[in-house]
């Protein structure tokens, strides 16, 4: 890719539009999946306990299944997420991008 | 984008886990002879299949990406493949049969990453590289001392994980098929290198796509027959399991000795997270799909799979302790008239395999078996290829071919680099037998997080990166993470015999991956050659590539 290329294409609103939007989006995301995981390490670390009460008052189930269980769930949601918007929106604005590219 | 970084930084600290391999002495079984009819099958179906592909496997780009034709479903189902192997099945369950929720935490782990992976890795990747990650980390740096440094990297992240597949390969199969441990190795050896040179990274791909299909099928069956045993009631099994732990407290319900310290912690898991995103056989399976938008299918799909399975795990370690402990049928009445306790038959690894026989006999038993044999082949011949990939294109293409060297002879350095890894694989399998490997796959974990990924990451995202930071930074990331881990508790204590670590915690990359990217940064910043000044400026290009595609490689005309 010669310089003027990589300059009109950076010039593009639509290459700046995706490059700011998908940054955040990912960004965000992985600022979620880290919060909630370095939350159920921290306090497995300092609190262990917490995790280890029963979530009814006579029953083995501890509240830490279920969060576990939420995280699995959870971390698969983002990626779901993230992909969908990745596959219709995102890659909208690339193909503009491609096609804006061949005719420069 | 300097945010990015900045919070990489921040959390920059990567750890190491050891996964449950098969330890110990083994007692050989008698044979299994539906084991070894089911085996068969796996084995005459996957060379049915390495046929089919050795007639496609034509040119370097066949060879090593199949093409660039596989959908983003199939891929997912590969990845899941890779990551679910016999010690992830098999060591999982068994902790969990141990001690219950501490399994749960280790699946979590190693769950985590992919999302990461997702947000950060996986297009820049798909869009910058071809066959290797080094395509992608040398992209505008010099081609010679990034892929040498790169290659070293990942022939020492996939040599250490063969020595531990090959070990507990060995010692599996003479506990389940009542072969000897060296013909089983052997045996290991010879299919994994017939799979490779022959049908390349198209029949590496379906063998993994059947065995992860026949692992979830078989998992589901048992943690089904589980739950239709309580009704599908979680309280219930939890409950019995409580009881048959013979234990007023909840105990199994709980964190237990997993993690001891916050710092061990941390480490552990943002080794999980960076170790995940360097290994080189994952990566490369990035390039077998066509576009981005597969890239991104793959690992949604992979994280579906593999986070249904480690469910499933957690189902199945219950269910052993239920329907496996205690059970006299299961237990090692030699080793219980010793040492009392209830010593389960082969070892805490083996519930998964006592359970599929309590909930489906002999039949099932013999297929979980098999299965179990068939996760091993899968995950050492994805291995072998990615190792093979960085000695024919990354040594031998580019360092000693400057990037001249023909598709043809390209591909015939590949075959051969296979041939001889397959050999180093059955050697060390064979050499290590007796040996304590409980720190081998930490070890690779450890290289991994802190010298291939702070390297991939920041040429990706980081334009001030000189191939002088990538260099020095990288390999004082790994040197620091092979250092760290010979003077910790496992090889310094328990193997050399010392009576204190010098290095008192087991997962080291939380000190290694920072030193790493410290190390980076700084010979970076400081230098001011023309040659940097020029690589630099290359950032540009390369980043709206990495956004856009534009320029990538695609998938190949057949």
């Amino acid at each position: 890719m010669n310089k003027e290329l990589v300059d009109k294409i950076k010039a593009n609103p639509d290459y700046q539009e995706l490059v700011s939007k998908r940054s955040s989006f990912a960004i965000k995301l992985s600022i979620a999946m880290l919060v909630v995981y370095f939350s159920f390490i921290l306090t497995i670390a300092f609190n262990p306990s917490a995790l280890g009460t029963p979530m009814f008052d006579d029953s083995v189930t501890t509240i830490g299944i279920p969060v576990g269980i939420a995280i699995i769930i959870f971390a698969f949601t983002l990626t779901g997420i993230y992909t969908a918007r990745a596959n219709s929106e995102f890659d909208d604005l690339t193909n503009k991008i491609k096609q804006a590219a061949k005719d420069y | 984008m300097m945010n990015r970084i900045f919070l990489f930084l921040i959390l920059g600290t990567v750890g190491v886990f050891a996964a449950g391999a098969i330890e110990g002495e083994i007692q050989k079984q008698d044979l299994n002879i539906s084991a070894i009819v089911m085996f068969l099958l796996f084995v005459g179906g996957t060379l049915g299949i390495t046929y089919w592909a050795a007639k496609r496997t034509k040119s370097a780009k066949d060879f090593y990406t199949a093409g660039g034709g596989i959908t983003g479903f199939q891929n997912g189902m590969a990845i899941a493949g890779d990551y679910m192997s016999a010690a992830s099945f098999l060591g999982i369950s068994g902790l969990v049969y141990l001690k219950g929720y501490d399994g749960l935490i280790y699946s979590i782990g190693f769950l985590v990453g992919w999302p990461i992976i997702l947000f950060m890795i996986a297009e820049p990747l798909r869009n910058l590289g071809k066959y290797t990650f080094a395509d992608v980390a040398s992209y505008r740096l010099r081609q010679t001392p990034i892929r040498t440094l790169a290659a070293a990297g990942s022939i020492a992240t996939v040599i250490l994980y063969l020595i531990a597949q090959m070990v507990g390969a060995g010692k599996l199969i003479q506990l389940l098929f009542g072969l000897e441990y060296e013909i089983a190795v052997v045996l290991v050896g010879v299919l994994m290198i017939l799979y490779v040179t022959f049908g390349g990274m198209l029949a590496t791909t379906w063998v993994q796509i059947i065995k992860a299909f026949l692992l979830l099928s078989g998992a589901t069956f048992m943690a089904f027959a589980v739950m239709a045993h309580f009704n599908f009631d979680f309280g219930s099994l939890f409950a019995k399991a409580v009881e048959m732990k013979n234990t007023e407290s909840l105990d199994i319900m709980s964190p237990g000795g997993l993690v001891s310290d916050p710092i061990s912690a941390i480490s552990l898991a943002v080794a999980l997270m960076f170790g995940t995103a360097g290994l080189p056989h994952i990566l490369m399976r990035f390039f077998t799909v066509s576009d981005a938008k597969e890239a991104r299918k793959s690992v949604f799909y992979a994280t579906g799979f593999i986070g249904y399975f480690y469910i499933l795990t957690f189902i199945i370690g219950f269910g052993a302790i239920v329907m496996v402990f205690q059970n006299p049928e299961y237990l090692d009445l030699a080793k219980q008239a010793v040492s009392g306790g209830d010593p389960i038959l082969g070892g805490k690894n083996m519930a998964a395999i006592h359970l599929s026989h309590a909930v489906g006999g002999d039949f099932f038993l013999g297929f979980i078996s098999a299965v179990a044999f068939a996760t091993i082949l899968a995950v050492v011949s994805g291995l072998t290829l990615a190792g093979a990939s960085a000695i024919s294109h990354d040594l031998y293409a580019s360092v000693i071919k400057k990037g001249k060297a023909d598709s043809q002879s390209e591909m015939k350095v590949s075959k051969i680099a296979t041939v001889a890894l397959g050999v180093v694989a059955i050697f060390m399998g064979i050499a290590f037998e007796q040996q304590n490997i409980a720190f081998v796959v930490g070890l690779a974990f450890a290289i991994a997080a802190s010298a291939n990924f702070p390297i991939l990451f920041l040429s990706m995202y980081w334009s001030k990166l000189t191939t002088r930071g990538a260099v020095i930074g990288g390999s004082i990331g790994l040197a620091t993470a092979v250092l760290l881990v010979i003077l910790g508790p496992i090889v310094w204590v328990q193997i050399l015999g010392n009576a204190e670590a010098i290095f008192p915690y087991k997962y080291p990359a939380l000190f290694s991956v920072t030193v790493s990217f410290a190390s980076i940064w700084f010979f970076s910043i400081t230098d001011k050659s023309h040659d940097a000044q020029a690589e630099i400026e290359a950032f540009e290009a390369q980043y709206v590539r990495s956004q856009t595609g534009i320029g990538a490689e695609g998938a190949s005309e057949h």
